[in-house]
């Protein structure tokens, strides 16, 4: 893939977030050379974004703690940051994209690092003055607002950004209430030990939660929200209402290039779609994942370990020395004052031992799959989720009982 | 402001100046320090921002918390008896000073 011409190799980046900005910086610590022009579609800097549904909402983080790297970064390695800058459209057979504003740009590299964007609340009402999602800063910016003068709030998707949001707002004094469409919450990445825990911790911190149930419409007066209407027919008071029922992939670009996608822009574990020369990173690839039970199917994690390492990898590739991506996908939530920490895939057939008493608040969950150690997650332990970690990688074999007996060390196992 | 100084990986020393409440890792990644990642940014989850904290000031740290301690025994490099996550840092005035080991590898 080396580029045909004697001038420096120029690497365009669509997204300027997690995926983005790791990619350029690895690209320049392994030496890449060229020009790296990093696209973001948003006025600021490159942030962090963990703490908008937790620390910020709570007052414990301010918006100028929340820059991923230093201004001096950017210069220093030479990265040019585009702010408040659409790239329009991409031509991979051309090598060229062009930009909102009508320029073009040729490029030997490019990589969409697009991310994904909140999934819009399809029943009547979505639109309504008080209704939020929460995926940027701004977002979290209005959220904190609305807040401020909010008193009831219904949360409608108990995943995580939902119950972080939750937990932020409860802790704030609102009266909020979870509605969760399925029977469990957080059902897609917890396993329900977790779940049961994480529902009793909302309820005592006097978080209604209401799972099996359906929003019907959301209400309002002169244009504000006033209610939720469940389809039981309850009807739910509010003056918010926090929608959190996921995210798609921004894949329009390469959709629109005919890269092939499939919730998300299928890419291998070096990044690459199926147009040369076009990389994908971050929350908009699908990529297969060696630790899902799946294997090869390509599995879209909304993770920032994820984003790093796929960048990484990435990185690694235009740099001429390429090393997939293997990593174990780990992440982690804050609600109150419990560290959830996940590390490996689980899947619902999962042999599941706790360690642990959950009542006390501090647990483990281990899921075993084929007889070995697939899955650890973790509740305020978190020395088993840095265990655990290991353990993945390793696949390390165990049997259930041994695993279960208290007086077990789980750390005899570490591989060495 | 109390000032840090960073010792790098590759032995030379980064001091900067940080404000008072601001927290050594913080300090590190606004004033661009390099070997300090901290992936998850604070929040205590991933012990990426693992440093060494050197033994004249390491006396004068607040005791490292359950969770902390508990990260700690997953830092990618070797665990010294001064090793401390630089989230959990934060700067008080008596810091002022402070010399701080940057590790070999975070990951």
């Amino acid at each position: 893939m080396s580029p045909l011409s004697s001038t420096p190799p120029t690497l365009a980046i669509v997204g300027a977030s997690y995926a983005g900005v790791q990619l350029a910086a690895s690209a320049r610590d392994a030496g890449f050379g060229g020009r790296i022009l990093m696209f973001g579609d948003e006025p600021h800097l490159p942030y962090q974004r963990p703490p908008l549904s937790k620390g910020l909402l709570t007052g414990k983080t301010t918006v100028a703690a929340l820059a991923l790297k230093s201004a001096d970064f950017y210069r220093e390695a030479r990265i040019e940051h585009v702010p408040d800058m659409r790239v329009s459209h991409i031509d991979p057979a051309a090598h060229r994209l062009t930009l909102a504003d009508g320029s073009t740009l040729a490029w030997d590299w490019l990589a969409l690092a697009t991310g994904a964007r909140c999934r819009a609340l399809p029943m009547p009402g979505a639109g309504l003055q008080g209704v939020h999602a929460l995926r940027s800063l701004d977002d979290a910016l209005a959220l904190d607002e609305a807040a401020h003068k909010g008193k009831r709030v219904c949360v409608i998707g108990g995943g995580f950004i939902g119950l972080e949001v939750a937990a932020a707002l409860a802790g704030r004094g609102l009266e909020v209430t979870v509605v969760e469409l399925g029977s469990r919450l957080l059902s897609r990445a917890v396993t329900p030990e977790i779940s049961r825990f994480v529902a009793s911790l909302h309820a005592a911190h006097g978080v209604r939660v209401l799972c099996n149930s359906a929003v019907q419409a959301i209400h309002g007066h002169a244009g504000k929200v006033s209610a939720v209407e469940l389809e039981s027919g309850e009807c739910l008071g509010c003056d918010l209402v926090v929608a959190g029922i996921g995210v798609v992939p921004n894949d329009e670009l390469a959709r629109a290039a005919g890269i092939v996608c499939a919730n998300g822009i299928v890419t291998d574990a070096l990044g690459r779609t199926s147009a040369p020369g076009v990389l994908a990173i971050g929350d908009c690839a699908a990529t297969p994942n060696p630790h899902a039970a799946e294997p090869d199917t390509p599995l879209r994690l909304e993770s920032i370990q994820v984003a790093n390492d796929l960048a990484r990898a990435a990185a690694s590739l235009i740099a001429g020395q390429p090393q997939a991506c293997i990593a174990v996908p780990w992440f982690w939530s804050d609600q109150y004052d419990a560290k959830l920490q996940m590390a490996g895939l689980m899947s619902p057939t999962d042999d599941v031992v706790v360690r642990g008493d959950p009542a006390s608040g501090r647990f483990s969950v281990f899921c075993l799959r084929d007889g070995c150690i697939a899955a650890v997650q973790t509740v305020s332990r978190p020395a088993d989720h840095m265990l655990g970690r290991k353990l993945v990688a390793a696949r390390t074999a165990i049997a259930a009982d041994t695993l279960a007996d208290p007086d077990f060390d789980p750390r005899t196992l570490i591989p060495r | 402001m109390p000032t840090i100084h960073f010792v790098l990986k590759d032995g030379n020393t980064r001091s900067v100046d940080a404000p008072i409440g601001q927290s050594v890792m913080e300090a590190a990644i606004l004033n661009n320090v390099r070997g300090i990642d901290a992936e998850c940014g604070g929040c205590a989850s991933c012990a990426t921002c693992h440093v060494y904290v050197d033994p004249a000031y390491f006396e004068r740290l607040p005791e490292p918390d359950d969770m902390e301690r508990e990260l700690l025994e997953g830092v990618a490099a070797e665990r010294r008896p001064t090793s401390r996550l630089s989230c959990q840092i934060a700067l008080v005035a008596e810091l002022d000073g402070l010399v701080i080991h940057v590790p070999a590898t975070q990951a």
